[in-house]
């Protein structure tokens, strides 16, 4: 905090005790959550009011602390890849390829275009999805019903698809250290081209619902404004930062999985409140349906996986009429692969900001130590920035205009 | 102090030459730099770091518990330079009985919670945190998660004879 912010601390700490201001007035104390429907997760949140005005936001959480960090000691490499999914279900792919990446780099594996392109293409997705959760969730807490009916009409078919890729809805585990899980099912171009050619049409659709309406203009613009100075310093990434107005996208500026290879804008706002995270979010879900239909024409040809018979499972076909292959396969299945020691850190831009693991190897076939760099933990801290000296009702609209997962907080 | 292939990188470089003793090493792997730095200078590495080398995030902090070795304990920094699109590693060593550094919050605020965590799962203690307490674990837990010693299952109270 910083120093003016101490002294306003201790002056609200000191009056809190008198109990009483001046003109009769007295301090609220006030406990929002944990389990408030505006939270959208385990969040406790201490405020303490002077009337309306809210004088200190004391964000409490750990309520979702699950020990994954704790648990993927004692996981196989491979095996940890599924604990990254239920840290944040809305963005699993993004936080598989985030956890992929620095161990394929230790690796060194070589991943084939097609495994490449396949990720960026549902981390696009996946990116639509949360944005699309995010945006149904927000203008429920703002009062505006019917947009989430319309945000989930479309997560349903994003929900279909995933599911044909992987088997699974929520807890895909489809990107793996090597490549990506399964081939691409049967027919999965006609489905993506179908929700793609559809999609653009519905954002326009949120957008008149939105950008005309009084009530949402009202509740949004101006609202929850903090300077890019102060964010960057609280550690804060991804829409936030480009709805300040700085366009730092890591998609770009530090590009994995052959982003560079991909045409598309970095939408940005300079007024950093939460109308702008909205415009932002809107746009973002545009560009990624652009990049979706770059994956889509010039998907490669070639295999999936990575040529690593130690780190990648054989072929049914090859396991079976392979000495070697058995070998391997016996190998991987009981032992799991070793990766060489070392460390290797590698972010990735996730629908909320930059996630990545700092992986730490010790030669075996355990992760010695992975630590998740999540951005909804890093976003949450500005909690407090957003917060006071604002109106409770605005602290709604704040609060959704973070965009956090709490088990992506709590891990 | 620096092995040779270090010394051509600019950071680096001008780390060492604002402050030679600072800096207690450092390796360049997988394209990551990781800087040494001895513990009583981190506040002022970071700082020099932030102001005149333009790295503005804190983007992680955490720590490696090394047990059984001495020292035992590697807090890290994972900090970012928007404007060098450059990412940097220092890390400090501690020893595994009352490990201490400088807390870095007076540098970026966001260091906060992950020095707050840091302290809850490997109870490492940041001297100048304005609020030193538990993040994730309860208030009055026993002992430190993340630390290598620390059991990853079992029960903590037997409820058979209560």
């Amino acid at each position: 905090m910083s120093e003016n912010g101490e002294t306003a601390f201790t002056a609200v700490l000191e009056t809190t005790q008198e109990e009483k201001l001046p003109g009769g007035r007295r301090r609220m104390t006030l406990n929002m959550g944990p389990q408030h429907p505006s939270t959208h997760g385990v969040l406790r949140i201490l405020l303490e009011l002077d009337g309306e005005i809210i004088q200190k936001a004391e964000p409490d959480i750990g309520f979702l602390h699950t020990g994954i960090e704790k648990q993927a000691e004692a996981l196989g490499w491979q095996q940890v890849v599924t604990l990254t999914d239920r840290m944040d279900y809305l963005s699993n792919l993004a936080n598989n390829l985030a956890y992929v990446l620095p161990v394929e780099k230790l690796l060194g594996l070589e991943i084939p275009p097609k495994a490449q392109w396949l990720r960026v293409m549902l981390n696009e997705l996946s990116r639509i999805n949360s944005h699309v959760v995010w945006l149904g969730t927000h203008c429920l807490d703002l009062g505006a019903m019917s947009m989430f009916f319309y945000c989930f009409r479309e997560r349903e078919d994003i929900l279909r698809i995933l599911e044909m890729f992987s088997g699974q809805r929520l807890m895909t585990s489809y990107i793996r250290v090597g490549g990506v899980a399964l081939e691409p099912p049967r027919g999965w171009e006609k489905v993506m081209a179908k929700f793609i050619r559809e999609f653009p049409a519905k954002v326009d659709e949120y957008e008149s619902l939105l950008n005309t309406n009084p009530i949402f203009v009202e509740r949004t613009k101006g609202v929850g404004h903090v300077g890019l100075e102060k964010l960057l310093d609280l550690g804060v990434s991804g829409p936030m930062i480009r709805a300040a107005g700085l366009p730092w996208d890591i998609r770009k500026s530090e590009p994995y999985s052959s982003y560079e290879k991909f045409d598309f804008d970095i939408p940005c706002y300079p007024e950093s409140d939460v109308y702008a995270r909205y415009r932002v979010r809107m746009e973002e879900m545009r560009q990624s349906a652009r990049i979706i239909e770059q994956c889509m024409a010039g998907m490669p040809e070639g295999d999936w996986k990575a040529d690593a018979s130690k780190v990648v499972l054989p072929d049914r076909e090859k396991m079976k009429t392979q000495m070697e292959a058995l070998i391997y396969h016996f190998k991987i299945v009981t032992e799991g692969f070793r990766v060489p020691a070392g460390e290797a850190y590698v972010p990735v831009e996730s629908p909320r900001g930059e996630i990545g693991f700092h992986v730490v190897s010790d030669g075996t076939s355990k992760p010695y130590r992975v630590f998740m760099r999540t951005p909804s933990f890093g976003n949450l801290q500005c909690l407090s920035d957003l917060f006071v000296g604002r109106l409770i009702s605005d602290s709604i609209a704040g609060l959704g205009s973070m965009d956090f997962v709490l088990g992506d907080v709590d891990r | 102090m620096l092995p040779d292939n270090l010394k051509d990188l600019t950071v680096p470089a001008a780390l060492e030459a604002w402050d030679a003793e600072a800096l207690a090493g450092g390796s360049h792997e997988f394209g990551e730099t990781t800087l040494w730095v001895r513990p009583e200078k981190i506040v002022a590495v970071c700082r020099h770091l932030k102001e005149q080398l333009q790295f503005v995030r804190l983007s992680g902090l955490s720590c490696i518990d090394r047990h059984p070795m001495e020292p035992r304990f590697e807090v890290f920094y994972l900090l970012h330079s928007i404007e060098r699109n450059e990412r940097l590693r220092l890390k400090v060593a501690l020893p595994g009985e009352n490990p201490v550094v400088d807390s870095v919050v007076c540098v970026w605020v966001g260091a906060d919670w992950y020095e707050r965590e840091t302290f809850d799962l490997f109870g490492i203690h940041f001297t100048g945190h304005p609020n030193l307490k538990r993040l994730m674990m309860p208030e009055g837990w026993d002992g430190h998660p993340l630390r290598k010693d620390f059991p990853i299952h079992g029960h903590k109270y037997s409820y058979q004879n209560e």
